[in-house]
This record gives C-alpha cells, sequence and structure tokens, in this order.
C-alpha cells in the first residue's frame, strides 16, 4: 500500500501543479485584458515603477560591480594562458550581455522586488483590501495588478542594462585599472565583439520575458495566497524559489533559439 | 417593518463543498431602516453579507436587492450595484499605502468626474461627520482601531450609498469607540436616508440602535423581532445569547468522545 499511497501523492501533485498553472495563464491573461485600464491610471504604474525599479538600483548596481570584477579577475586569469588577455573586454561584455546581466538581474529582481510584491499583495488579502476594493465596484486586478506588472516589465530590462553597464565598468576597474590589460584593445576589442542586434537586443529581448515571468509568479502567488500569516509566507517563499527556476529554465531555451550555432 | 423593501433573501441555501452554512434563510430589508443580523461565531452571518455583495452565489433561493437578483447579474450589472451599496468591514481594511484622505477620497476619483476641489470639500465633510477632520493627513498605520474603524465609516459612505453593510463593526472596541462607531451608524443611516444590515454578536449595543432583529443559529433563522421582542423573548437560544449565558442550547463543551476513555480512566 505505501507505493499506491506514493503514486497517488505524486499524481495529486501533478494535478495540482498543473492547475496552478492554468491558475496562473488565467490571471495572466485577465491582467492582460485590465492593463488598459491599468495604463489610464499611469500614475499607478509610475509610483510602482518607483517602488520595483528605483529602489532595486542599489542591489543591481552593487552585484552588477562585483560581478564584473569577478569577471574580471577569472577571465584574465583564463585568457592568459592564451596570451589574450587584450580580449578581456569582449569577453566580460559578451558575458555581461548575453547571460549574466539578464539572468542574474532577473534573479536580483525576483528576490527583491517579485517577493515584496507577492507579501504586499496577500497582506492586502488577508487584511481584506482587496475584498474591500470589491466591494466599492472597483477591480483589484485594474487597479492592484496591471500598474505592478507593467512596472515590473518595463523595470527589469533596464535593470539588466544597468547591471550588464555596471559589470562592465567593473571588468575595466579590475581588468585596466588594477591588472594593467592595456586600455586601448580593452574596449576596441569589446566594441568589435559585441553586436548591437546579436547581442544586446537579444539580452533585452531575454531580460523582458524574465521581467514577464517573474512579475506573474510574484503577482500570481500573492493573490493567491491563503489569507493567513504562513499563507502570505508560503507565498513569498513560493514566488523566489518559483520565479529562479523559471528564470534559469528560461534562459536555456531562449538561449538554445537566439545563440545556437554562432 | 411597512416601508417599502429595498433587500430581500428569499430561501437561501449555501453550502462550501458538502458542508452547508446556510438553510433556507428568509429576510426583508425595508428602506430606512438599520437591521441587525446576530449569532455566534460561524453561524453565517458574514456568508449571508457576502451573498448581498454578490460575492457568493447560492446553491439555492436568492438575493434580491432594488428588485434585482443579485447573483444573476453579470460583472458590470453587479459593479452598477455595488456602486449603491457601502460596506464596512471588520477591522476597517483601509488601504495602508493611502493616506486617511486619499481612503476617503478612493471611491469618489475611481467613479466620478468631480473636480479636486470638490472631492476635497465632500472628503472633509465626510471625515467631519465621523469626527475625524483632523485625521486627513494621517496614515492608516497612525490611527487607532476605534479610529481606523470610523475613517472606514466615512469611505463607506463616501458615495452616500441606498445599502449600508456592516460586518461586525464593534469588534474590538473599546467602551467609548463602541458607542460612537454605534451612534454613527444609527445617525448616518438615517442621515442619508439609506437602509443598513449590522451584522454583529454585539448584543447591548446593537440592541440600542437597531429597528429589527434577526438571530441566525446552525444557518437557520432562530428567532426575529425588534429589540424589545428580543429582550422579552423567551426562547432559550436567544435568553442564554441575551444574558451571555454559559451553557444552554448553546452547550458550554464542543462535542467529544467519552471523557473517562479520553483520560484512559478505568471504570
Amino acid at each position: 500500500m505505501p507505493a499506491v499511497n506514493a503514486i497517488k501523492g505524486i499524481g495529486r501533485r501533478s494535478i495540482n501543479a498543473v492547475w496552478r498553472i492554468g491558475m496562473a495563464t488565467r490571471f495572466f491573461m485577465l491582467t492582460l485584458t485590465h492593463s488598459g485600464s491599468g495604463f489610464r491610471r499611469f500614475h499607478l504604474i509610475i509610483k510602482e515603477l518607483f517602488s520595483t525599479g528605483v529602489m532595486s538600483l542599489i542591489i543591481i548596481v552593487v552585484a552588477g560591480l562585483f560581478v564584473g570584477m569577478v569577471l574580471g579577475l577569472q577571465g584574465y586569469e583564463t585568457l592568459k594562458r592564451y596570451g589574450s588577455e587584450s580580449a578581456l573586454g569582449s569577453m566580460v561584455a559578451l558575458s555581461l550581455v548575453r547571460e549574466l546581466g539578464p539572468v542574474v538581474a532577473a534573479l536580483l529582481f525576483a528576490s527583491r522586488a517579485g517577493s515584496a510584491m507577492t507579501a504586499e499583495i496577500g497582506l492586502m488579502k488577508a487584511t481584506e483590501q482587496i475584498s474591500a476594493m470589491e466591494m466599492m465596484a472597483v477591480n483589484p486586478i485594474a487597479r492592484i495588478v496591471a500598474p505592478r506588472f507593467w512596472a515590473g516589465v518595463i523595470s527589469m530590462p533596464l535593470l539588466a542594462a544597468l547591471f550588464s553597464a555596471v559589470g562592465v565598468f567593473g571588468g575595466y576597474l579590475v581588468g585596466v585599472v588594477q591588472i594593467g590589460v592595456d586600455e586601448g584593445s580593452f574596449w576596441s576589442q569589446m566594441q568589435a565583439a559585441v553586436d548591437f542586434r546579436e547581442d544586446i537586443l537579444n539580452g533585452v529581448l531575454k531580460s523582458f520575458v524574465f521581467g514577464i515571468a517573474v512579475t506573474v509568479i510574484a503577482l500570481f502567488e500573492g493573490y493567491d495566497a491563503p489569507p493567513t500569516a504562513e499563507g502570505v509566507s508560503g507565498a513569498t517563499t513560493r514566488t523566489v524559489v518559483t520565479s529562479s527556476l523559471v528564470i534559469l529554465m528560461l534562459d536555456f531555451v531562449l538561449t538554445a533559439i537566439m545563440f545556437r550555432g554562432n | 417593518m411597512s416601508s417599502p423593501v429595498l433587500a430581500e433573501i428569499c430561501e437561501l441555501n449555501f453550502a462550501y463543498e458538502k458542508r452547508p452554512v446556510l438553510q433556507g434563510i428568509n429576510m426583508v430589508f425595508p428602506k430606512g431602516k438599520l437591521i441587525a443580523i446576530m449569532g455566534l461565531s460561524g453561524c453565517g452571518k458574514t456568508t449571508l453579507l457576502r451573498h448581498i455583495g454578490g460575492a457568493l452565489k447560492p446553491t439555492k433561493g436568492c438575493v434580491k436587492v432594488d428588485g434585482q437578483v443579485v447573483h444573476e447579474l453579470g460583472q458590470d450589472g453587479l459593479y452598477a450595484m455595488r456602486r449603491k451599496m457601502g460596506m464596512l468591514f471588520q477591522f476597517g481594511a483601509l488601504f495602508t499605502d493611502m493616506s486617511v484622505y486619499d481612503n476617503v477620497a478612493f471611491q469618489m476619483r475611481e467613479h466620478t468626474d468631480l473636480p479636486e476641489e470638490l472631492i476635497h470639500d465632500l472628503v472633509l465633510m465626510k471625515l467631519h461627520a465621523v469626527g475625524l477632520r483632523g485625521t486627513h493627513t494621517l496614515m492608516p498605520s497612525e490611527l487607532s482601531g476605534g479610529m481606523a474603524r470610523r475613517v472606514a465609516l466615512a469611505r463607506t459612505v463616501a458615495l452616500d450609498p441606498m445599502l449600508i453593510m456592516y460586518d461586525e463593526p464593534f469588534a474590538g472596541l473599546d467602551p467609548i469607540s463602541l458607542t460612537v462607531v454605534g451612534d454613527l451608524i444609527r445617525r448616518l443611516n438615517d442621515a442619508l436616508g439609506a437602509t443598513s444590515i449590522v451584522v454583529t454578536h454585539d448584543i447591548q449595543e446593537s440592541l440600542k440602535i437597531v429597528d429589527y432583529v434577526y438571530f441566525m443559529a446552525n444557518g437557520v433563522i432562530e428567532a426575529e423581532g425588534t429589540p424589545d421582542e428580543i429582550r422579552a423573548s423567551d426562547k432559550e437560544f436567544v435568553h442564554q445569547f441575551v444574558h451571555g449565558e454559559m451553557d444552554g442550547p448553546v452547550p458550554f463543551h464542543y462535542p467529544g468522545g467519552n471523557y473517562r476513555q479520553d483520560l484512559n480512566l478505568k471504570d
């Protein structure tokens, strides 16, 4: 019987997972449907841009700087073996623009802004603020969810771009200022290697997709959270864990589509 | 209760999955009256209120407000109906990211095209009516429980609703706030010419202000009448409730197994 129970348990969890994906998709569609009225309240999007985007600046800038500095160090050690230290600039820039910028910025965004969104909406639900809004004939998806969704989608590519820019500066500090790689070759190799459409636009597209995924997960988890302290805490944890896994999974899929064979 | 009826509940049944919560409820809410729905915690009072607001659909029966069957309305119709209703939640449910002023102005900004100068005057008038005009710059976190309830009351009546619902408006209030909130509920109802439904288990405060009382227990109406009729009622349940007796039709002990067996005592 334990084997039967185990299979039942797997089945139940699988059905639950599929059901939640369906609910999240429906929630996403509802958010898009009500985005029109969200845009009519543009001041709300601006307010949310501040709390999701501007308030994430410090963590993005500091993390970007250190990631760039580590790339500079590690890249120099590796390239030195092949006598290609001058390619450090292109290595740092490509790594950041194609991969680390969008992915690490999205992971940080999920931890900083995603968890805050989930906790905020979960607590609004627990304190009946969402029910009160519905009773006042104001649709909470249009008033609460849509502005946060668009703020997240707009913030994410900008934060990823900033992460990459600061990371390149970190690589420059370590590679050129500290180690002494030639400054001219650092920048010229970077300029020659990085293609605007292939690398930068693809990186921006990645971060845009990650922005949609993280924001939808965060908002859905908050909106679906049981209205208790334990429920909100569980939803916040699920936001960070699910977002991180989805970012990494999507990154593989997008990389395979964008850069295969290049 | 001979005034024209604003809302009525007809043979309302509702179950959460297979657990019946409301069974064959019939109530009428005449225009201009203040009606209390009383009963123990968990007897279905709030569920009933949620049906009136259209947040739940009955398994059988219906709720009619202003001649319309609430659960048959589509989203637009329901929202149009809710614009004529106001609901005060148990702990106020003020929007914590907005000031007192913005909370009260919320519905005016969402549902009307009134100029900001007029909204300003209306908000201050609503706050003045609940005695809290001086708090308009404060955030909800800076208010006491009683003050938050009064601000929520000002927000509830912001658009002069025809039907006002109160979900446990007296819960957790000190005696002074309790009297103030009770008095405000009565005065606002009369001043606005509205109809009010108060869901509560605070018997003493409610009987002072309401016109009619429905007593609920286990999802059915156990008794009804004017406050004087309720006070004079000889029904065991009403007597136990009004006098707050520990034991009676509502037992002190939750049903359980044999006490001696639970303690592993031998006969």
